[in-house]
């Protein structure tokens, strides 16, 4: 796909300590993409999802964000990360706030919007995550799809550019994944640029444009679902699919 | 019982003056304890060192010989303050170093995604910290803060050795004037008492209030 690269990692390289975490990965994201990453523990797969917004460091190579390269700590990267919202597996709504107040938090810190302008936004995002009924709620008294649909908003009231999703779904009960995957499957189509690390394969046949596949730190595969799915050109991928697709 | 009656005002005068050097010496102990926090959770490696060298130095000194530091060293380097300031100045720095461990292992109570969340939402570390981590981590920081203010309420008594007008030190005067040292004792007792009563009372609210409505 020709598009404009939005994420882009050249020769990433990571370590914790001895291990080798990443090596040399190459991914570009063009606007508008959906890219899902998938492969088995501890291939990396989160690792990388983590490194775009770096809330992990990496020890060589060179992250690009819309054409610029990702900043050090400071002021710089606080103002990039807003510009890339993320989900994570274990929700991590904020306890002690409601719900509306967990979406708002950020766009009056951050944005600076005044606190009736991010209410509303925030209201019309829980309305778009099925959610409204629910803003004077703490977290903990939400189900687990629930409350991970509200990180989606959360994240969404930034107006980001992109969106990283580390295994959204992974900490859910079956009957709540869905629900989920629903609300990601309609920022898809909408035409929102997305990194989804994921277990799910339904998601990545019906809603990603390319599929990456990992083990042991490198990207092995980088091609279409249809593709990958169908033809997996690599031993490792193939062993992997076998294994999941089984039953 | 003629001890309290005969000299209401000595005693007055030494209970409100502990409970001057309490109240005092607590607000810098907090403020400091909560910076020395911050800096001991802070991504700047010499901010670290700082919170780490501070709580290692003021923990780890016998109050009395800080106050010695505090009131017979700093004057050698021109700083003359009244003794009451040094005694407050002394006490609120020890404190700080208990309330910073109390306060850091709050924060340690916090998932680690609390945190994560609301960098990757564009927030600073500043932002992070004061809206997102303390206010989960002060909950269960309520009851070990109570514990070393009421400590401080009590070691306040070593002020009375540098002439500082406290409780304990009305036994002085006393005893001199001939009353017996017991009942003076009981009443003395009784004075810090209230204080940590208080103290206590005013924690527990905190901890109704508070403490943790998850």
């Amino acid at each position: 796909m020709a598009v404009d690269p939005l994420i882009e990692l050249r020769d990433v390289n990571k370590y914790y300590g001895e291990l080798h975490v990443l090596q040399d990965i190459n991914l570009t994201v063009g606007k508008g993409e959906v890219v899902v990453v998938i492969g088995p523990s501890g291939s990396g797969k989160s690792t990388l999802c983590r490194t775009i917004n770096r809330l992990e460091t990496i020890q060589s190579g060179e992250i690009r964000l819309d054409g610029q390269p990702l900043p050090d700590e400071g002021k710089a990267l606080a103002r990039l990360r807003a510009e890339v919202g993320m989900v994570f597996q274990s929700f991590n709504l904020f306890a002690h706030k409601t719900v509306l107040q967990n979406v708002s938090l950020a766009q009056t810190k951050v944005r600076g919007r005044r606190k009736d302008e991010a209410d509303q936004r925030s209201r019309e995002l829980l309305e778009r995550v099925g959610l409204a009924t629910q803003a004077e709620k703490y977290p903990a008294q939400l189900s687990g799809g629930q409350q991970q649909r509200v990180a989606i908003a959360r994240a969404l009231a930034m107006d980001p550019k992109a969106l990283l999703f580390d295994e959204p779904t992974s900490a859910l009960d079956p009957e709540m994944i869905n629900e989920v995957l629903e609300v990601m499957q309609q920022l898809a189509r909408d035409g929102m640029t997305m990194v989804v690390v994921t277990h799910e394969m339904g998601f990545a046949r019906s809603a990603a444009n390319r599929v990456v596949f990992m083990s042991d730190g490198r990207v092995v595969e980088d091609r279409t679902p249809e593709d990958f799915f169908t033809h997996p050109e690599s031993e490792r991928a193939r062993d992997f699919l076998s294994k999941i697709l089984k039953h | 019982m003629n001890v309290l009656t005969d000299n209401f005002s000595t005693f007055g005068d030494g209970f409100l003056g502990t409970v001057e050097l309490t109240v005092y010496a607590s607000l810098l102990a907090l403020v400091l304890g909560f910076l020395m926090a911050s800096f001991r959770v802070a991504p700047v490696g010499s901010f670290r060192a700082f919170g780490t060298v501070w709580v290692a130095v003021l923990r780890n000194t016998p109050l009395t010989l800080l106050f010695f530091a505090v009131l017979l060293g700093l004057p050698r380097f021109g700083l003359v303050l009244p003794f009451k300031v040094f005694a407050v100045l002394a006490l609120g720095c020890y404190t700080s170093a208990f309330i910073c461990e109390a306060l850091r292992s709050g924060i340690n109570t916090v998932p680690k995604g609390q945190g994560e969340a609301a960098r990757s939402l564009g927030m600073s570390f500043g932002q992070t910290l004061s809206m997102v981590v303390l206010p989960q981590a002060f909950r269960s920081v309520i009851a070990p803060v109570g514990s070393n203010l009421i400590a401080l309420a009590k070691n306040s008594a070593i002020a009375g050795a540098f002439s500082v007008t406290e409780l304990l030190g009305t036994y002085k005067t006393l005893n001199e004037l001939g009353y017996n040292i017991i009942w003076t004792f009981v009443w003395i007792a009784l004075g810090y008492l209230i204080i940590t009563l208080a103290i206590s009372a005013v924690f527990n609210i905190l901890e109704k209030r508070w403490g943790v409505a998850r």
